[in-house]
């Protein structure tokens, strides 16, 4: 069955006729070709999906795009300013080796910033919890941690 | 003149893109008029095929198109690319391995048939539908099991399930050895099966152009040229130059997006029957299933040492799981990539290894990072640390007796190390993990009621893969060599084409950090291009830790041609003799003189050549190389790690991992650190969490992330990473390779410290909390 969803996504008000199976990662996706949020898994572990709805970091693989109806998103696309500028976390990232192949890290960075708002000045060992929902197969999370370290910091200073 | 680039922690370029979400990888192409494809796999580790119905497959909507293998049955088997010749002198055998299976399927995730429709939902649905008629015959999934008598057959051309028996080293004089030995320490011992799981899941996406006669097959893989070359003269019969492979951004590979898959020939053929570009993107699902495996060994290993512990020999026997067919490279991984490095940083004088491939009804089992050499490293290294503690000697002392300290050094086992210093690396560990200071944190431990451990590996790998003629004469198929091309623009900045490929290791910074450190000018002015058939002269491609040592060695060979032509331009600009002229990071300068003219000034003179020497140079400046290394390259290190078990629980923490690693001259410490963390974390991986499992019926138990341990974040704790320098000495950069030490030396270090933690000879791995708790109990 078709099904009319419409939602903010980066700021920009989107509408389109979608089955109603639609996950909200095939949206953002597939319709809107916002192709900087992922797919890693079909279980809803990797957390490479990660976008921001309504203010909370959620996996658009396990959300239906017409659960999503009247929701502002912001996905990878929608966290560096206009003019290109890196957002803070996404700065920490690139001082800090935080990435290295690039397939997981907009699920990370839309996590980091979401942990990041309530947590200004994090421990290692609360990063590393905060990150069970994402999985990295390449930078071994070491250099991830520092980065949202940093990121965190930077946030609350403004920066 | 710039500071010097190498050795500089440079952030990297391809970040913005990747952090920005602008990255293309494949599956972020979508070509006008696309289709999208779904397979309809075995569900049986071993069935004959009786029927194939499709017609309410082809009947639901949006299907466009259902292929069998009986529409594939005149293309070629995908192909092996390493013959290994058995102890009888005879070839390995070679069953066929069809991209759609032909009256048979052998194993769970064999492909069967590709549906094709106007959309990837629509093909997933049609593909449900789909009713294949299976006669469901006897598997086996064990390596040791199908060698035995009566065992399932797979392939009517490889009685008793094997590919070959082959071996390595004189067994005579290796029993010899054993016969005068004062100890011998002897390891049965599993080294696991595992799962690559790159984020990325692959993906092929083939379209065919009827105009220009001509395909391009946009695919998740780690070397496109190869992919390319394997696909068109051994599958479907085609020219090269009608086909376009492109890799752009590739999410990790690991080893397993180096293979020509069946996927990826079933799309690019289907393009061409359909008239429409086909797009295969898999599901994690189907990645269990369908990417190649790794390791999979079972192996009996002896040590002979004299009263001192000096090593008199080494035996070791292995039985090798292929899976049910031969991936691309399955057969030289447990082979020449690992009995030759069986000598590791030691000078056992012999050495005799003999190894069994065996075809099951699983997986394809193939290169995984490291490929043959974690697995040898876990043979020497887990061996060295019990005949230590055997022989009631020190491990680190057991070590320095039996270091190689000269080189080049001729290893038994065919290798000849060019360089290393392996007490400089093991000193650095020691103090790096605070070795001093471990009987203390023991103590503390045992007050807590903790068990405490601390284990040594001391690896080595041999990278650079692979001087050509000597890969040929041990059965490589094809040359192991790579290309590079250096463009100079007319207003002097340069795009380098390269045919190593980049899939997270970070060559557009690494290797323009090498352009731009010679030629003298910013790194933002060089731009690094791979990953595209049409826009590079040729590849090997990204593997075996090859990439600097082999593809930025073709880089700096070129760079040596503009250099040169330069020279020559830069003489006839100042009036100068040629061998007057000397150039240093982007000045080319008359010698004893004040003349000088920068790099800039003399590609403007190439490219606007009004005051040229036309009689004895062409204009432009745009070179390329071939470059085929004279020897691997041999990168080795120590790893120690220490761990904490809660005895109640079984529960094991990796209180600290140092490790130090040799890898010749760095580029950017940086990304090699990077790289170190993340191999390490897949050791960490297979030694504590990793395990495929299958049934005795060869159902894949182990298919998801709720039931394949993937290494997380909080399973594993910050690494100290360091580096001792002894530059290679057979290529100009002097650098030997990091991308795979981490896997390769961090088994052997965990399971070492976690036996040494329980008091225990062995312990299988994945040790997870619940082996860790049963060996204590056995033990109690």
């Amino acid at each position: 069955m078709a099904v009319k969803v419409s939602m903010k996504v980066n700021g920009k008000a989107v509408s389109a006729e979608v089955e109603d199976r639609t996950l909200l990662v095939t949206y953002i996706r597939e319709h809107l070709r916002l192709t900087g949020t992922h797919v890693g898994c079909d279980t809803a572990q990797c957390g490479a999906c990660t976008v921001d709805m309504n203010g909370k970091a959620v996996k658009s693989c396990s959300i239906l795009a017409m659960q999503a109806e009247g929701a502002q998103i912001t996905t990878i696309e929608g966290v560096a300013k206009p003019d290109g500028t890196l957002h803070p976390m996404q700065a920490a990232f690139k001082e800090n080796h935080g990435l290295q192949c690039g397939f997981c890290t907009p699920g990370m960075v839309m996590n980091a910033i979401d942990f990041a708002k309530g947590n200004p000045n994090p421990s290692e060992q609360e990063i590393r919890e905060a990150l069970d929902g994402n999985l990295c197969r390449c930078t071994g999370y070491h250099n991830i941690v520092k980065s949202i370290a940093a990121g965190a910091k930077a946030m609350a200073a403004g920066t | 003149m710039n500071a010097p680039l190498i050795g500089a922690r440079i952030e990297r370029k391809e970040d913005y893109r990747f952090l920005t979400g602008a990255g293309q990888y494949t599956d972020d192409v979508t070509l006008p008029n696309q289709s999208y494809a779904a397979f309809v796999r075995s569900p049986h580790a071993h069935a004959k095929i009786k029927s194939i119905k499709q017609d309410k497959a082809k009947k639901a909507p949006g299907v466009l198109a259902i292929y069998t293998g009986e529409d594939l049955s005149k293309l070629g088997g995908l192909p092996c690319g390493w013959l290994i010749t058995d102890v009888n002198g005879q070839s390995m055998k070679e069953p066929p391995h069809p991209s759609l299976a032909q009256g048979k399927v052998r194993y769970v995730g064999d492909q069967v048939a590709i549906v094709i429709a106007e959309t990837e939902a629509q093909a997933r649905d049609a593909a449900e539908l789909v009713e294949v008629d299976y006669e469901v015959l006897p598997a086996v999934v064990d390596g040791a099991k199908a060698r035995a008598k009566g065992a399932p057959q797979l392939h009517d051309i490889a009685p008793d399930n094997t590919c070959y028996v082959w071996a390595l080293g004189d067994k005579a004089v290796c029993d010899a050895a054993f016969a005068k030995a004062a100890h011998v320490t002897k390891l049965d011992f599993i080294n696991n099966r595992l799962i690559p799981n790159a984020m990325e899941p692959r993906v092929a996406n083939g379209s065919y152009s009827r105009a220009d006669d001509a395909y391009t097959l946009h695919v998740a893989s780690q070397n496109p040229h190869v992919e390319r070359l394997l696909m068109t003269a051994f599958v479907m019969g085609l020219p090269e130059h009608k086909v376009r492979v492109v890799a752009g951004d590739v999410g990790g590979g690991f080893g397993s997006k180096i293979y020509l898959y069946a996927e990826d020939v079933a799309v690019t053929w289907a393009s061409r029957q359909l008239g429409r570009p086909v797009k295969w993107t898999s599901d994690r699902s189907e990645a269990f299933l369908s990417d190649a495996h790794g390791r999979d060994h079972h192996t009996i290993a002896e040590l002979a040492m004299d009263k001192d512990g000096k090593f008199l020999g080494m035996r070791v026997k292995t039985t090798a799981n292929v899976g049910a067919y031969l991936s691309t490279f399955a057969s030289c991984v447990p082979t020449i990539l690992y009995a030759t490095l069986l000598a590791g940083q030691y000078k056992t004088p012999v050495i005799h290894c003999e190894v069994s491939a065996v075809f099951t009804n699983t997986t394809p089992v193939d290169a995984y990072r490291g490929a043959g050499r974690p697995e040898a490293t876990y043979v020497v290294e887990r061996l060295v640390e019990t005949a230590a503690r055997e022989m009631k000697l020190d491990p680190a002392e057991i070590r320095r007796r039996n270091f190689i300290t000269e080189f080049p050094y001729q290893t038994p086992v065919a290798l000849q190390y060019d360089i290393g210093n392996y007490n400089a690396t093991l000193d650095a560990a020691q103090k790096l993990g605070d070795v001093a200071g471990y009987a203390a944190r023991k103590k503390a431990s045992e007050a807590k009621g903790r068990l405490r451990g601390l284990g040594y590996a001391a690896y080595i790998e041999a990278c650079g893969i692979a001087p050509s003629a000597v890969a040929g004469s041990l059965g490589a198929r094809a040359g192991l060599f790579e290309a590079g091309e250096v463009r100079v623009h007319p207003t002097g900045s340069v795009t380098v084409f390269t045919g190593s490929h980049s899939h997270g290791q970070g060559h557009e910074t690494t290797f323009a950090q090498v352009v731009a450190d010679r030629l003298g000018m910013p790194i933002e002015n060089v731009d690094i291009v791979h990953g595209d058939t049409s826009k590079i002269l040729f590849g090997m491609g990204t593997y075996g830790s090859r990439s600097i040592a082999v593809g930025g060695t073709a880089i700096v060979k070129a760079l040596d041609k503009i250099v040169a032509k330069g020279k020559k331009i830069a003489a006839h600009l100042m009036e100068a003799a040629e061998a007057d002229i000397e150039f240093d990071r982007g000045v080319y300068q008359v010698k004893g003189t004040d003349k000088k003219k920068m790099f800039g000034e003399v590609a403007f003179a190439a490219y606007v050549p009004h005051n040229y020497p036309h009689d004895k140079l062409e204009p432009g400046l745009n070179e390329n190389a071939f470059y085929d290394p004279s020897n691997f390259t041999f990168p080795a290190g120590t790893y120690v790690c220490e761990v904490e078990v809660d005895p109640e629980t079984g529960k094991v923490k990796i209180e600290r991992f140092s490790a130090v690693d040799d890898f010749g001259k760095v580029i950017n410490p940086m990304i090699v650190e990077g790289q170190v963390h993340g191999g390490v974390t897949q050791g960490i991986g297979q030694a504590m969490l990793e395990g495929c499992r299958y049934s005795d019926d060869g159902q894949l138990m182990t298919g998801s992330y709720m039931d394949y341990c993937m290494p997380r974040a909080d399973d594993v704790p910050s690494y100290k990473v360091d580096t001792r320098e002894t530059p290679c000495t057979h290529n100009p950069l002097g650098v030997k390779g990091c991308g795979e030490a981490g896997a390769i030396g961090a088994p052997a270090a965990l399971i070492n410290a976690l036996t040494d933690a329980l008091g225990v000879k062995d312990i299988p791995m994945p040790a997870t909390p619940q082996v860790v708790w049963n060996a204590l109990q056995k033990k109690n």
